[in-house]
């Protein structure tokens, strides 16, 4: 290996967070609680340097650093692009919310950072070890984030099965990549994909390994039955830390399946396909059904999420660009959503009060019918109702199902949705139709509000013109994929 | 003569333990720290014998990255393991139902 | 700037004041909201001005995408503007008259508590018909067509607290329903058979299939040509108000009289003469939708005029006067005349939104009372709305020299030059027509504006008025004692500015719209099959002449007539027309006049008594036993069962948890480890493989 192979400067918007992170932590140490508001504005300050320097360096064709051990090419530059957006959101709603908890500490911003640089490397990892790294750096912020409301006897013990049950996957993950590495003997990713579409390497180890990734990403995905950690932690975890669960590491792990499945396992599409379809299938349905019988609405999203991911998995399982770029922007759209809905719960939230009772939202819309309207927009787009960008969004991942000839799948994922439909919008009558049961304030500062406005408008705004992102993250899954 | 194999069918042997570990243990949550070490110890033995195998050092240099991040892992699920000691007093598998439906 | 930001900017400024008006109306004040609105359309109008100029002058047409919204299947889904001659012409005739509204409005509604919504609809109302004018496909037309109804509907409820103005915005909905439906088919047949959506293509595309048939029903077959277009037309048999789903423009009325200006008189209602105009190289290619929408248009354009006659409410007759003159536009274009339907539909916006401009200031100096028998001797208290109206009641009766009489003349010619079966009937009733506009036009004028002060003489002015405007506040009236008196500044210089066009736009416009080549490569017609274009150039070629010639022919002297008979009836022997009236009522024509031919109690006692019944049945049979019962709440039943079933699998357990994954996992192992290593039987090897290796 050469120096002149490290090619630095491509990560360097990983290279800066990771430093400003660590200096965050230091400068912490010397901010009064009172003066929190300065760690608060650093790591904006932070995650806004990071989106520059992302903007910057964007090329469209792939880049490789590190003697080929990462990549940046526009899928990983566009999800850690949604992902930096994803965690400052994160940062925006949350604040207040942390602040009335006792979480509102250095910890929360640097673990949340580093969950972010977790989650980049991810993005632009080709190599099994910097997958491995990215998504343990991934993993184990978060299980501190959910155990950072230490009193909390729900948060302490979410966090434990999270816990226990992503380092169970994890190492399922790895012992897959071990088998893979031990089929081509390679940890490359580009360099795994050529030899099994080849041919080359021993099938049987590979299929072997291959069963166990799928496993790992299902998990992190949150796919049945894989997905028995995800409401314990929405529910248990403050609710700031579900929203930071709930939104940016989708993108991760879209990154992360574009570089395990469609890169280096490509020549097994056929085999992972199957496998996929019955995640997808299984995802949909106990995702959609279970969300119904909830009466904590961070509960009903946990459930939710598992059927929006069932989604994800169908533009994947097509295995084709148009297929992945169909997912990417589900993906996409899904980190805006979910943050929009965590950021209406916490304005919602007090001290003392989570607003997480399906009940407390009784009569919202006519208390303030603005914060109504946001969460009918919020509602409808996650049902899939035309004109917002869910709808967009699973519309372009059916046509690419129904495209491949597997139109029982798609009739099937749109029953489903159907059956989605009920529990979004018995929360759009519960605010609109029904009477309040108890007083309705909002908390959170004006800034928070006026982005949480903006969050819900583009959701309107992108479902009317839909194709600028979708065009241009075709474009980003076309110009990534081969090389 | 020991064989890939041998080492293989190793690595499986004490990934299935502790699997089995996990699910089977019902009472102590330090058994499923400790059977959790033991899955990356498997993978570890799995790198090792590939890498031997293969003659490529990549597989060694992963192991030393997973020994690492087991450490890490250990570390944090320790610290969650005393919070969790404190709110409940009590490190039973069985008592951290509270969350579920 | 270059062309396409023009074009974006045209509907784009109207939007965005409406967006302003409506969302910030509540914080930025009246005086801001109509300052913004009014801005926006002033805009757009300089811009349409500029874009009409740059047409004339030889500018090219544009056509193109502006964004692509969604592709389905290799349709695409298209904003995109089709900017010509005509389009230009429609772009100006909107933003004129909505400017007009705009100022006018500040007069009219100033003291109404929704002034800022009202500034807000309006502008929206403008946006929408751009759109809809510049739209160059079909989805983008279909969206302005429903969004100009959406805010003709909210503006025809503007007061909904008043009864009257709820039915009429009901029945105003779903008169336009069936008409959008047929609407929607048509273009669901477009998209079927010409396999896109855009006009340039399906133009292209139209006389490939022009002797294409279709089976509707087994054994009949149509020409493809004549259904899709007759569906069109439906569709614009309601947006126009053409017989017989013209019931509900005059129940419109209860709007504010602003919007009867723009809304029902000038612009949406011309919306579809324009798209039949629009569609034309499609009409042409059949005979049997041609005649259809000849045979319409006389219908409305005589038996609606009838109706003027017995009406007492001056904005109905106005109303009405407009439901005849939309029918001498449908007459034009059966005739294939498209180019003086257009004419005739830019020269009407003008003077018929004059006229109910005008009106709205004589309510407004009557105290918002508008029954035009207590009227009377106006002109000496509004001298500028009674010189206005003067002038365009002389230009809708078809004056020589004034704007209607040109397009009107150019519709009577084009007739009696056309060849298809309809037109004899076509003819009589456009020279009928003629008399019967003088005579309401008048009939009117003289009552309003000359005779006695009649609401001096009505002791108690409620006393004579049956009609359900009591209860509402703005229907006070005049007292005994009170002077009417002219309307504010803000009111007359709209009358004053729409006059100008009202007298001279015909002279000016007919010989470069008719004769010349205004609307060549856009309107398309097969000059050897329908001749009625040929007879109009030959007149159309010198405007003065036509004007003095007009002295000689026969439409002149039936208008005279009306004119004379009205004076006869309303001034000279004002005792005559109940002598008449006593006459008719006895041989039932009054009643049959009175209930407008009966086509509300069709519809309100036939076909909505029939559907409601039939939806009783449905709902309780159909809905509450098998809909609700079985299937709704039986699904919902089932499906809550299974969902507490499958909830309870959530144990909270971690090595529940860690077992569901475990288990997972061991599926997936000795399924695809099974396939390779040939564990399963051929049958379920195959069974799987279909199953998941579904391959594409």
């Amino acid at each position: 290996m050469t120096w002149t192979s490290l090619n630095a400067g491509i990560a360097l918007p990983e290279i800066f967070l990771l430093c400003a992170t660590c200096a965050l932590l230091l400068i912490d140490l010397f901010v009064s609680d009172a003066r929190r508001g300065v760690t608060h504005a650093l790591a904006l300050v932070t995650l806004a340097i990071t989106g520059v320097l992302l903007w910057c360096g964007y090329s469209p064709a792939p880049e490789l650093a590190f003697s080929a051990m990462f990549v940046a090419d526009p899928i990983a530059t566009l999800a850690k692009g949604g992902m930096v957006l994803g965690v400052a959101l994160v940062l925006i709603y949350g604040r207040s919310y942390a602040a009335d908890r006792g979480i509102y500490k250095g910890e929360l911003y640097s673990l949340t950072l580093f969950s972010l640089s977790g989650m980049m490397v991810m993005a632009s990892a080709v190599n099994l070890l910097t997958l491995y790294v990215g998504l343990e750096l991934l993993s184990l912020s978060l299980y501190a984030l959910v155990a950072l409301q230490r009193d909390s006897v729900n948060a302490t013990e979410s966090a434990m099965k999270y816990f226990v049950l992503g380092a169970l996957a994890s190492g399922m993950l790895l012992y897959g990549m071990s088998m893979i590495y031990g089929a081509t003997g390679s940890l490359n990713v580009y360099e795994i994909g050529h030899r099994l579409l080849v041919g080359e390497g021993n099938r049987l180890l590979a299929v072997f390994g291959l069963v166990f990734i799928v496993t790992g990403i299902a998990f992190k995905l949150g796919a049945v039955p894989f997905h028995m950690w995800v409401p314990d932690v929405y529910h248990g975890a403050p609710t700031v830390i579900t929203q930071l669960i709930g939104s940016a590491p989708k993108l991760a792990a879209f990154a992360f399946i574009i570089r395990l499945l469609a890169q280096a396992l490509e020549g097994f599409a056929p085999d992972w396909r199957g496998m996929l379809i019955v995640l997808a299938v299984l995802s949909l349905a106990i995702g959609n059904l279970s969300a119904i019988a909830q009466s904590n609405i961070k509960r009903m999203f946990a459930y939710s999420t598992i059927s929006h991911m069932g989604f994800l998995l169908l533009g994947i399982l097509v295995a084709n660009p148009v297929g992945y770029s169909a997912s990417f922007f589900y993906a996409f759209t899904y980190v805006l959503t979910a943050a929009a809905g965590f950021g209406l719960v916490m304005l919602l939230a007090r001290n003392g009060f989570e607003a997480d009772q399906l009940d407390d939202y009784k009569g919202l819309a006519r208390k303030h019918p603005w914060f109504g309207f946001m969460m009918l927009m919020v509602m409808f787009s996650m049902a899939g109702i035309p004109v917002f960008v869910g709808f967009f969004a699973k519309l372009a991942v059916l046509k690419a199902v129904v495209n491949l000839g597997m139109v029982w799948l798609a009739v099937f994922a749109v029953m489903m949705s159907l059956i989605g439909a009920f529990y979004y919008l018995r929360v759009v009558k519960l605010m609109y139709f029904d009477e309040p049961v108890n007083d309705i304030t909002l908390s959170g500062g004006l800034g928070a509000k006026i982005v949480l406005s903006l969050n819900c408008l583009a959701l309107l705004v992108m479902g009317l013109f839909p194709n600028y992102l979708l065009s241009m993250l075709n474009d980003a899954v076309v110009f990534s994929l081969p090389l | 003569m020991v064989t890939l194999e041998h080492y293989l069918v190793l690595a499986a042997i004490l990934f299935a333990i502790s699997v089995f570990g996990i699910f089977m243990n019902r009472k102590n949550l330090i058994v499923l720290l400790m059977a959790i070490e033991l899955m990356l110890l498997a993978v570890n033995m799995n790198f090792i014998a590939f890498s031997q195998f293969l003659g490529d050092s990549a597989g060694q240099i992963f192991v030393f990255f997973i020994l690492t991040v087991a450490a890490a892992e250990s570390a944090i699920g320790l610290a969650i393991l005393v919070v969790l000691f404190r709110n409940l007093r009590s490190i039973n598998v069985e008592d951290l139902d509270h969350l579920k439906g | 700037m270059d062309m396409k930001t023009i074009y974006l900017l045209i509907p784009l400024a109207p939007l965005f004041g409406a967006l302003v008006a409506g969302l910030f109306g509540w914080a930025i004040g009246r005086r801001a909201a109509h300052c913004v609105t009014i801005g926006g359309v002033a805009v757009s109008f300089a811009l349409s001005a500029y874009v009409l100029n740059h047409m004339l002058s030889g500018g090219e047409a544009y056509n193109g995408t502006v964004y692509t919204w969604l592709s389905i299947n290799g349709v695409d889904f298209n904003v995109g503007f089709l900017v010509d001659t005509l389009t230009a012409m429609m772009m100006c005739v909107v933003t004129f008259v909505s400017l007009m509204v705009h100022i006018y409005t500040i007069g009219y509604m100033h003291e109404d508590p929704g002034y800022q919504r009202f500034f807000s609809y309006i502008s929206l109302f403008t946006f929408s018909m751009l759109m809809l004018v510049m739209a160059n496909n079909f989805v983008q037309l279909f969206f302005g067509w429903e969004a100009v109804g959406l805010v003709s509907y909210l503006l025809i409820g503007f007061w909904f607290k008043r009864p009257t103005a709820t039915f009429a915005n009901l029945k105003a909905f779903l008169v336009n329903r069936v008409g959008d439906f047929g609407f929607l088919l048509g273009i669901g047949l477009v998209l079927a058979y010409f396999g896109s959506l855009d006009y340039a293509e399906v133009f292209a595309k139209a006389p490939e299939l022009k002797d294409t048939t279709i089976t509707l029903m087994t054994g009949h077959t149509w020409s493809l040509m004549a259904v899709t277009c007759i569906l069109l037309f439906v569709g614009a048999m309601g947006k126009s108000a053409q017989f017989p789903l013209h019931v509900w423009l005059p129940d419109s009325m209860e709007g504010p009289t602003p919007i009867s200006a723009l809304i029902h008189a000038a612009t949406m209602v011309t919306a579809g003469i324009f798209m039949v105009a629009r569609m034309s190289p499609m009409f042409e290619l059949s005979e049997t939708a041609l005649n259809f929408v000849l045979v319409i248009g006389a219908i409305t354009a005589l038996f609606m005029g009838f109706l003027g006659i017995i009406q007492n409410d001056i904005k109905r007759v106005v109303a009405y006067s407009t439901l005849s003159q939309l029918g001498y536009m449908t007459v034009a274009l059966g005739a294939s005349a498209y180019s003086v339907a257009v004419f005739h539909l830019m020269t009407h916006a003008f003077f018929k939104a004059l006229l109910f401009l005008a009106a709205g200031s004589v309510i407004m100096g009557m105290h918002h009372d508008q029954d035009i028998r207590n009227m009377g001797g106006l002109r000496k208290y509004m001298k500028i709305t009674w010189i206005t109206s003067l002038i365009g009641s002389l230009a809708l009766i078809g004056t020589p020299f004034l704007s209607g009489f040109y397009s009107k003349d150019s519709i009577i010619l084009a007739v009696e030059a056309s060849t298809l079966p309809g037109a004899g009937f076509a003819q009589f009733a456009v020279l009928a027509g003629v008399f019967v506009t003088a005579f309401y036009s008048f009939r009117m004028y003289f009552l309003v504006f000359h005779g006695k002060e009649r609401w001096m003489e009505q002791g108690h002015h409620h006393a004579h008025d049956a009609d359900a405007h009591d209860e509402d506040e703005h229907h006070h009236g005049l007292g005994p004692n009170d002077k009417p008196h002219e309307s504010p500044w803000v009111v007359t210089l709209p009358l004053v500015l729409l006059a100008i066009p009202s007298l001279v736009i015909g002279y000016l416009a007919i010989g470069p719209m008719l004769a010349g080549d205004f609307f060549k490569n856009v309107i398309f017609v097969n000059h050897d099959l329908h001749p009625a274009m040929e007879a109009v150039i030959h007149h159309a070629h010198d405007a003065f002449h036509m004007g003095l010639h007009a002295f000689a022919t026969l439409p002149f002297w039936l208008a005279a007539a009306g004119v004379a008979a009205a004076f006869v009836f309303y001034m000279v022997k004002p005792a005559l027309p109940a002598a008449i009236d006593r006459v008719f009522s006895k041989i039932g024509v009054r009643k049959l006049l009175e209930q407008k031919y009966y086509m509300d109690h069709l519809y309100i006692n036939g076909f909505a008594a029939a559907g409601r019944g039939l939806g009783t049945v449905l709902w309780k049979v159909g809905d509450a036993i098998l809909i609700d019962g079985l299937l709704v709440n039986g699904s919902a039943k089932v499906v809550g069962f299974v969902a507490s079933i499958v909830r309870r699998l959530q144990t909270g357990y971690i090595y529940h948890y860690a077992f569901a994954m475990i288990i997972g996992g061991l599926v997936f192992i000795t399924v695809w480890l099974g396939v390779i290593l040939g564990w399963f039987g051929p049958e379920a090897r195959e069974w799987i493989g279909n199953l998941l290796y579904s391959r594409a």
